[in-house]
């Protein structure tokens, strides 16, 4: 057997983008083969679903009652359990139904809705077993996905930013979209990780690294409002990505009810 | 009181149509030459070849929370005020690297300095409030116990030209904190500019020599009247001031009022009006290590006293809510800093009112908190 760390790469309720950081790392997913044992990424190749392992990465959200058993079995057989992107680690686009009537949307869309086996909510890992760490982003930066595989094999705990994306804006000496073109730019209160990525192409952050530390949701919520954003307007930029996050989702709330005559 | 703005005696006139030559100079010197451009919908340091590069004609707007700019045909290329990014870049990169670390075929860790070139580099526009910036960064990286190699450097080959300043925008306040609107220091050259050319003082040896070997004549003393009478203008014109009367002290005294926490409440701690803060200094060191971990790469990024890992110790925040974290910044930069710097840490270029997303103005809540009618 192996001594190499074994490393399985599992997919849920998800697009599989945020798996392209391993495939489409070129050289490193070379190098990663030779330091660890990939046991499991059927995106790749590899099936052991049941497999035992040092490091699992998820990616996606819990939509079906399969997914909300097979989490469990996961996390029973790996040692390091981490998210891999917004749906993962925050629902995702598909957790938008958790604010709406699933039942009806799914009779909307479907012809035989009886055939799909879909729960009513789309949910984050984090609410169904522990998490040791999360990458946020839709998708994730691949280069933070590959330093947190690093530094798991040094045995250390991955450094991930929780600041605000303004910080890296400034960094990178973008112009600040919001103030010089009152464009409701999502930076002040979301997580960094993307390197400020759309404010540097010249367009609004929108918070798909969901919520920094100590986002001051409410201000910034007036903030969008004062750019001539209607009060839905402002909860569909917090109910967007990322709505399954706890600061996102009572933000968003809050606006939506405001709405409400 | 009035702002002295008075210019020196020995005034140089350089005519619009020769303005090239002061770029031209100045690359035949070896510098290698930014200057402020319009880029991306603000006005900005960036590198330029011709004088055509410069914003001639461009005005900007600075209000809380806003910046726009807009075009007249004026002759002037320093109608502005405060550009997006002080010369805090320039000297202090938003992030650097310090070292790589690679183990070696022993297992011993081998270290090795980051490539320490600067090239010669001259910065032509700068305002007074920034150059009273850079003076405390230099108090910071140079004059301390251990002065930063990397900065020095780079601060040993900036040829500084200074324009004194007759456009002041709604968020200035130089003439408040004495550091503007004519610079008194920190400069190799001085233009004050007319609409029909420059008149030129040489601060330095260098600058000096760049002054020369450029086609000028003694500047007329309706020239000096016009520009002192501008500059003496522009200090007028600034309605915002902080705070009179021994700051330290009063601000001292209320580090419990209630007004942090409003103030806490409207702020977004998002860091913007640190980073473009021409004196901020604060920084992080990070590590990136490739997959393979043969080797490290230690960097040192700008950080923000409105983030929590800035105030982690022992693996908690000492100031986790954003009233901490902003008082913090406010007393340290308009108080701290007279105790380690020898004075206040601002220089009243207004950069972190403009750029605060929310438009949180800090002569505003200095007034406030200190007890004061803004």
């Amino acid at each position: 057997m192996s001594a190499k760390p074994r490393i399985a790469v599992h997919k849920f309720a998800s697009c599989d983008g945020c798996q392209l950081a391993f495939l489409n790392a070129g050289e490193d997913l070379l190098t990663l083969a030779e330091l660890v044992e990939i046991v499991h990424f059927p995106e790749a190749g590899p099936l052991d679903p049941a497999a035992k392992v040092d490091l699992a990465f998820v990616e996606g959200s819990v939509s079906t009652p399969e997914e909300a058993e097979r989490i469990r079995a996961i996390r029973r057989h790996s040692r390091v359990l981490a998210t891999l992107g917004a749906c993962a680690t925050a629902g995702g686009l598909q957790a938008l139904r958790n604010f709406a009537n699933a039942g009806e949307w799914l009779a909307g869309v479907y012809a035989t809705p009886e055939t799909v086996a879909a729960l009513d909510t789309a949910t984050p890992i984090r609410e169904h077993v522990k998490v040791d760490f999360e990458l946020w982003g839709c998708p994730v930066n691949g280069e933070q996905v590959l330093q947190a595989v690093r530094d798991v094999l040094f045995g250390v705990s991955p450094a991930i930013p929780d600041e605000k994306v303004c910080l890296d804006c400034k960094r990178r000496g973008n112009p600040c979209v919001l103030v010089t073109r009152g464009e409701p730019c999502m930076g002040p209160v979301t997580r960094t990780g993307c390197g400020a990525l759309c404010p540097a192409m010249n367009r609004g952050c929108y918070a798909c690294f969901g919520p920094a530390e100590n986002p001051n949701t409410a201000a910034f919520a007036n903030r969008l409002e004062g750019l001539g954003l209607l009060p839905d307007e402002v909860a569909r930029r917090y109910h967007f990505i990322t709505s399954q996050a706890p600061a996102f989702r009572a933000a968003g709330k809050k606006e939506a009810k405001d709405e409400t005559p | 009181m009035a702002t002295d703005c008075t210019l020196v005696a020995e005034l140089r006139f350089l005519a619009a149509a020769d303005r090239q030559r002061l770029i031209e100079a100045l690359r035949e010197a070896g510098y290698a030459v930014h200057g402020p451009r319009v880029q991306e919908g603000v006005i900005r340091y960036a590198p330029v070849e011709r004088i055509e590069d410069l914003p001639r004609g461009w005005r900007d707007i600075q209000e809380p929370g806003r910046y726009r700019l807009r075009q007249t045909d004026e002759n002037r290329l320093f109608a502005w005020a405060a550009p997006a990014a002080s010369l805090k870049p320039l000297v202090f990169p938003p992030r650097e690297i310090l070292f790589h670390a690679r183990r070696d075929a022993d297992g011993r860790l081998r270290f090795e300095a980051a490539d320490g070139a600067a090239p010669k580099l001259a910065v032509l526009g700068v305002r007074a409030c920034d150059l009273a910036g850079l003076y405390l960064q230099d108090r910071h990286f140079l004059q301390g116990a251990h002065p930063d190699e990397a900065y020095r450097r780079r601060r040993r080959k900036l040829f500084l030209v200074a324009v004194h300043c007759a456009h002041p925008a709604d968020t200035c306040f130089c003439a408040a904190t004495g550091d503007g609107p004519v610079a008194r220091y920190g400069f190799d050259l001085a233009i004050s500019e007319l609409e029909e050319g420059w008149l030129l003082e040489a601060r330095s040896h260098a600058g000096q020599e760049i002054l020369d070997a450029l086609p000028t004549r003694a500047a007329g003393e309706t020239q000096r009247k016009a520009a002192e009478a501008a500059f003496r203008q522009a200090a007028a014109a600034q309605r915002r001031r902080l705070p009179g009367g021994d700051l330290p002290a009063r601000l001292g005294g209320r580090l419990d009022a209630e007004l942090w926490q409003a103030v806490g409440r409207r702020c977004l701690a998002c860091g913007n009006c640190t980073a473009v803060c021409p004196s901020c200094f604060c920084h992080a060191h990070v590590e990136e290590t490739p997959l393979t971990g043969a080797r490290t790469t230690r960097l040192r990024q700008w950080d923000s006293c409105f983030t929590a890992g800035h105030s982690l110790l022992h693996g908690r925040p000492v100031r986790e809510d954003t009233a901490s974290r902003y008082r913090q910044w406010l007393t340290h930069k308009l108080s701290g800093w007279h105790e380690q710097y020898g004075r206040s840490g601002c220089s009243g270029c207004g950069r972190c009112i403009t750029w605060c997303p929310e438009g949180i103005d800090i002569t505003a809540e200095a007034a406030a908190i200190a007890g004061e009618e803004a």
